[in-house]
């Protein structure tokens, strides 16, 4: 694992300096997500754990935390997927092929893949969760054999922000693999499922002590999806879940993303629910 | 040599003397107030003051920060800081010498922070022990940081007609030993010391009404009491509290162009979690809403959360948040109001 040391290496002499990624591939996917492929310099891997995150900058704009949305296992570059909703963003979504952004990481603690093989995997993905979540289902895909049944179910707000639709469709033609998308809002092309996606959990059929539940959507998800999780008998440390939070150095230093005691950059993002239970009230994704 | 002994008006040749070794920073006064300045003239140094309104760290953690410089194309990132200077800092107090052992645990619990940890390693602290309180704003025998616990390389305490100074490193020895005005301490300045100590402790009482370990309690206990809604409704979120705090370390990060917009410097900013936006994202979501949860984040963060992480309280007791507070809340009443919570 020489690339990993290089990166250790890297860190220690200053974990705040980026390293060079070029971004090898840009396109639009919705009106406001737009998806990079990028490669860091001597093509070295990432090597990241899915659901760890990276922290990109641009010089000049300073620099923000996002989702790895490639699995480990696709090498050479990994990808991400950014909505545009700020200064930052903005301007990244202005780049495009064959220019430069700084890349820090991979930080944080992702989803524990190892104790999750052999197990039954449902996937809830809300929104832009699908972003991180597909670093996920792209490393199972590739080790599908490691895993038991796949359930994936992907909620959004129209049918025009859903995400990898494409990917999603191949995903889908693996007939292990089970897929239910549902929208908030739908339109006189969509014939699937309307309504939020606690809607679907209750008809999944599901082997709960030998199922792993990974959750990630906006905050307000989660309460709701939770407990229509508990209520299927899925043990508290087998529901995992991802959360957002403001960051600034990925080093459990500046202090943005802390959750009481914890700090989410190097702690998380990734939590089961077994720990989230555990805070008093600053964690507005814990169910009530 | 453990402890060595300096007439008073010998002190300012020992200050000259410092000066020629490092960059001397000291105690002065401004406008009524105290601050710690470089020292050009040593008889501006003054030993009686109380805590100045910054502490030293604005020498080992600089309000802004360089952290490497770049070029936006070609793409490239450099050193912003050639080398770090030695320095000392002169007469600080055993509050703030708790203040920097409390950094030290932070920045050096891995991933190492490297800008921390140079300054740190280029400093020499010459600590300064209170033999009375500065006002009633402090809190440090609850604290127990009123008298000296380590981390200072020396350490001087007022006799009357000299001080005497225990030498706690290597470091602190080279910068006593060889001048004819210092002397090692004769039994008689021992037994001065005991004194000086055995009267201090008729001055100094707890501020707290119980014990760190019935206040830890407490704040384990009372996460949703009324308390903090009280400070919440009078806190006005400027941040004074965090900017003055020797344990506030949280920052931000800024970028600065040069005039052709293709190189500039990274810079850390100081921050305070008392911003509205501190804890905000980019999707709208602010994840401590309002001035009571930020008030109680400061308080815990002092209080509770490294006393789990690290075994250590991060409230110095130096009093400097109530001191520069301007909705006059006080640390003090606000701990005690808690431990009410409890039947203390």
């Amino acid at each position: 694992m020489i690339e990993r040391e290089i990166l250790l290496e890297k860190m220690k002499i200053s974990p705040y300096k980026p390293m060079k990624g070029k971004i090898i591939q840009a396109r639009m996917l919705t009106d406001k997500e737009k998806f990079f492929r990028i490669e860091l310099e001597g093509k070295i891997n990432l090597h990241h754990t899915p659901g760890q995150f990276v922290i990109v900058s641009i010089f000049g704009f300073t620099e923000v935390p996002l989702s790895v949305c490639s699995s480990p296992t696709d090498k050479g570059y990994f990808d991400l997927t950014v909505r545009n909703v700020g200064v930052f963003t903005d301007r990244l979504h202005k780049l495009d092929k064959g220019d430069i952004v700084g890349v820090r990481g991979p930080f944080g603690k992702g989803f524990p893949v190892d104790n999750m093989f052999g197990y039954d995997i449902l996937i809830v993905a809300g929104g832009l969760g699908i972003v991180p979540l597909r670093s996920l289902i792209r490393y199972i895909m590739y080790n599908k054999n490691d895993f038991g049944h796949v359930q994936i179910l992907i909620g959004c707000r129209t049918p025009h922000e859903l995400l990898f639709g494409e990917e999603t469709k191949e995903w889908m033609k693996r007939s292990e693999i089970k897929i239910n998308c549902t929208v908030d809002k739908g339109d006189p092309e969509w014939h699937g499922n309307i309504g939020l996606i606690t809607t679907l959990i209750p008809g999944v059929d599901i082997n709960p002590a030998r199922t792993y539940a990974v959750v990630v959507g906006p905050p307000v998800m989660y309460r709701f999806v939770i407990t229509e999780l508990l209520k299927k008998n899925i043990p508290e440390h087998q529901i995992i879940v991802s959360l957002e939070r403001r960051m600034r150095c990925g080093l459990g230093k500046c202090g943005h993303c802390q959750i009481e005691g914890i700090y989410v950059c190097q702690s998380g993002p990734v939590f089961n629910y077994s720990e989230l239970r555990n805070f008093k009230g600053e964690c507005h994704e814990k169910a009530t | 040599m453990k402890y060595a002994v300096i007439k008073k008006e010998d002190l300012n040749s020992w200050l000259r003397h410092l000066q020629k070794k490092a960059r001397l920073y000291g105690p002065k006064k401004k406008e009524g107030h105290f601050i710690f300045r470089p020292v050009k003239d040593v008889n501006e140094i003054t030993l009686k003051y109380i805590p100045t309104i910054l502490p030293p760290k604005k020498y080992y953690y600089p309000q802004k920060e360089k952290l490497f410089r770049f070029k936006v194309k070609p793409f490239k990132t450099g050193k912003a800081i050639k080398a770090f200077e030695e320095y000392i800092l002169f007469a600080v107090h055993t509050c703030d010498i708790a203040g920097i052992q409390c950094m030290d645990i932070v920045f050096r619990e891995g991933p190492e922070d490297p800008n921390y940890l140079n300054r740190k390693d280029k400093m020499t602290i010459i600590g300064i022990e209170c033999l009375e309180y500065c006002d009633k704003y402090a809190s440090c025998t609850s604290m127990g940081n009123h008298e000296p616990r380590g981390g200072y390389d020396l350490m001087m305490v007022d006799l009357g007609e000299k001080f005497i100074i225990h030498i706690n490193s290597e470091k602190g020895e080279r910068l006593v030993r060889g001048l004819a005005y210092i002397k090692e301490a004769d039994e008689k300045d021992m037994l001065n010391l005991e004194h000086v100590r055995e009267a201090k402790k008729r001055v100094f009482k707890e501020e707290f009404n119980a014990s760190l370990t019935k206040v830890y309690e407490a704040f384990d206990k009372h996460f949703a009491s009324k308390i903090w809604q009280d400070v919440g409704k009078r806190c006005v979120a400027c941040g004074n509290c965090t900017t003055v705090c020797p344990t506030c370390y949280c920052f931000d990060v800024l970028d600065e162009m040069g005039l052709s917009l293709n190189e500039g410097i990274r810079f850390r900013i100081w921050n305070s979690c008392q911003m509205e936006d501190f804890a905000k994202v980019a999707g709208g979501e602010d994840f401590r809403k309002g001035r009571d949860g930020r008030q109680r984040h400061r308080y815990y963060r002092k209080f509770k959360y490294p006393v789990d992480k690290f075994n250590r309280y991060f409230c110095t007791g130096c009093g400097r948040c109530t001191r520069s507070c301007m909705a006059e809340i006080s640390l003090v009443e606000t701990v005690n109001s808690l431990l009410a919570e409890e039947g203390v």
